[in-house]
């Protein structure tokens, strides 16, 4: 089949898939089936190639960052910004920017993937660059599971075709560095010697004999360290040179992930300012949002913290249900305010293809709340923990979203620590 | 193209740009799903000054507002009151929470000697200060049995000689800090301070200014049953939660 057919009917699929309310991946899979290449072949027209982003934790805001600094360099980038981020939700994605003919008005590709995603889509499309960020636990997973995770991290790398940017300071990450070709060019980031004990990596928080660090001087040279940073910007030492920032972006991670991104940044285009790139930085903010992403069963859990009408509209808006399992958990205890009514300022209308897994101390004010919305509900059970346990069960195979108030979100991280990574926020 | 709805019925909500807090959006909601549910067709029209009041309604509803949301609309309240009086008279149902409650009085008189003078439909008074009586309340009536929820006002409602209150405050606070009453009734008008949103959680409320519009309009009314399971859950629980 022609592939301009290919595209205006894929089109019309996502046309129709968005007029019935979601299935942000269904013209994906319809464009997939029919016309296999559609994907390499619109991606392969780039210029500056396609950028894989995958690890464990922090892509979606490294993403984020790295798009920002590459825009500040005059590039038009192409970015899956639908959270669809496997092969047919790239499709999706790509359908909605192409123009009849197929041809996609950007210069550069960044895509956020799964790390067991990117092992398929690098097979379908070698990226130019990659970036590797960490391999976390996920504690229910089986023993050696990270191993495995490592190795899908590893394909990446082997599919890269110019530079892997790769995390110095995990040392699962920082291995594979060292089975590439000499044809790959290889760049680090990483830490200030001093800064290491407050970014355990996976091996200091699950050893229990005490932690085998690497000796601090056998590691590779970084083109970007985080050398300090505070509550209100960072120190970086970027080849060789002391810089300083501001930063909007909170989370220690976060700002680590500012390293990776500058590195990723500096090797695609390497004539860039180190002073416009942290400007473009200083001004990146967090995913709206966006409290944190955990793993739970190889798969992602959102946490998104509701506290008013205003930003319960905005995170429901923000997020596309398509795709995941949600969660709405809603506590009235004093830090969380006493009164409902709240409730009421907040159309849920959005979820009205999701049947929405109900949970709080007021959980049957919230489900009394999608009745009038006329939203289905798979359940109703007000006691957090054991509803927790239960909803993922239910999707243990899905992404989670769980819209919670803020006690709600305290008990989830308490809950949710106990079988998976929870990063401690001051 | 458009065929004539099925058995409508018109909801005037007063002052939503200005008066409208704390989920009163949640009345109106629950107000118009209902219907819909009993087969009628809810039509909603916005009033805010300056507009022109319909002439045919079948249920009005207000809500609350900041101080300065009241000073906005006390001019035209003023100008279109007499009307409101007309249709209290006739019967019609009508849902006042409280900022519109405390002006459907005959003054709001605030902490800083600020004489704002009602629309007198109920015969109320209220007085600001400096007492915030806020939290989860309780109350009983004849009527409607058990009522749950929400109080949050600084103004202090006193009723007239004449005038009677909404309900009875099991839990909380009321009209006032002293006479253990919530709200005011005149005919079919409700003037009220709980929020929750209050009709949600307390459907026979709901039903009972249903009920009146549909039977004035179109003189029986035999509804199918709605399912309110959640609304009794969530009323137990907030029966219990500390105030």
């Amino acid at each position: 089949m022609p592939q301009s057919f290919t595209i205006i009917l894929g089109k019309a699929v996502r046309y129709a898939a968005r007029l019935r309310g979601g299935g942000s991946a269904l013209p994906g899979l319809f464009v997939e089936r029919i016309s296999p290449s559609f994907v390499p072949d619109t991606l392969a027209q780039l210029p500056h190639g396609v950028v894989v982003v995958s690890g464990t934790n922090g892509k979606t805001t490294t993403t984020k960052m790295v798009v920002s600094l590459l825009e500040s360099q005059g590039l038009t980038v192409f970015t899956n910004r639908t959270g669809s981020n496997f092969v047919r939700g790239v499709a999706a994605a790509l359908l909605g920017d192409v123009d009849t003919k197929g041809k996609l008005n950007a210069d550069i590709a960044v895509l956020e993937l799964d790390e067991a995603h990117a092992v398929k889509f690098v097979e379908i499309v070698p990226p130019r660059y990659s970036l590797l960020l960490n391999v976390m636990r996920d504690q229910l997973d089986r023993f050696g599971e990270i191993d495995a995770t490592a190795r899908m991290l590893e394909k990446i790398a082997l599919a890269t075709i110019d530079t892997v940017v790769i995390n110095r300071e995990d040392s699962r990450v920082r291995n594979i560095g060292t089975k590439l070709p000499k044809t790959t060019s290889v760049r680090y980031f990483g830490l200030d010697n001093r800064l290491l004990s407050q970014f355990p990596n996976d091996d200091d928080l699950h050893s229990t004999t005490g932690p085998k660090k690497t000796p601090i001087a056998e590691r590779p040279k970084a083109d970007v360290i985080l050398k300090d940073f505070n509550q209100k910007g960072a120190a970086f030492t970027i080849s060789g040179k002391d810089a300083v920032t501001p930063l909007k972006l909170k989370g220690v991670y976060n700002i680590y992930n500012s390293a990776a991104a500058l590195a990723l940044v500096r090797a695609i285009t390497p004539d860039a300012s180190i002073n416009s790139l942290l400007g473009a930085l200083s001004i990146v903010t967090p995913a709206f949002g966006r409290g944190e992403t955990l793993t739970v069963n190889g798969h992602p859990l959102e946490l998104v913290l509701v506290k008013n009408p205003a930003g319960f509209r905005l995170g429901l808006e923000s997020y596309d249900p398509t795709g995941y399992a949600t969660m709405i958990a809603i506590n009235d205890n004093y830090a969380d305010g006493r009164d409902m009514s709240w409730l009421w300022d907040v159309s849920f209308t959005k979820l009205i293809n999701n049947p929405v897994y109900v949970s709080g101390l007021r959980g049957y004010d919230m489900a009394l709340r999608l009745q009038y919305d006329e939203v289905s509900m798979e359940k109703v059970e007000t006691n957090l923990p054991k509803a927790l346990a239960d909803f993922i069960a239910l999707h243990a195979d899905e992404p989670k979203r769980i819209y919670c108030t803020y006690t709600a979100m305290l008990t989830l991280r308490k809950e949710l620590s106990k079988i998976t990574r929870v990063e401690v926020v001051s | 193209m458009s065929t004539p709805a099925q058995n409508p019925i018109t909801i005037l909500q007063l002052y939503p740009r200005d008066m409208n807090i704390y989920g009163d959006q949640g009345n109106l909601q629950v107000i118009e799903r209902r219907l819909e549910w009993y087969g009628y067709t809810p039509v909603v029209i916005s009033y805010n000054p300056g507009d022109k009041l319909p002439t045919n309604v079948d249920i009005i509803i207000g809500g609350g507002g900041q101080d300065s949301g009241q000073e906005k609309i006390h001019a035209d309240l003023l100008k279109i009151g007499p009307q409101l009086k007309k249709w209290a008279d006739e019967g019609i149902p009508m849902l006042m929470v409280c900022g519109l409650y405390q002006l459907f009085g005959r003054f709001f008189k605030t902490l800083n000697g600020t004489h704002l003078e009602g629309i007198g439909i109920l015969d109320v008074e209220t007085y600001g200060t400096n007492e915030r009586l806020i939290g989860n309340i309780v109350t009983v009536s004849d009527s409607f049995g058990e009522i749950i929820g929400y109080e949050n006002h600084s103004g202090q409602t006193y009723l007239g000689e004449t005038c009677h209150p909404f309900a009875q405050v099991i839990r909380g606070a009321g009209n006032n800090s002293k006479d253990g009453h919530e709200g005011a009734v005149y005919k079919n008008v409700i003037g009220t301070y709980l929020h929750g949103s209050l009709l949600p959680k307390n459907p026979a409320i709901a039903d009972f200014l249903i009920k009146t519009a549909v039977k004035r309009k179109y003189k029986t009314f035999s509804p199918d049953l709605i399912d309110d399971m959640f609304s009794d859950l969530a009323r137990e629980i907030a029966r219990d939660r500390p105030r």
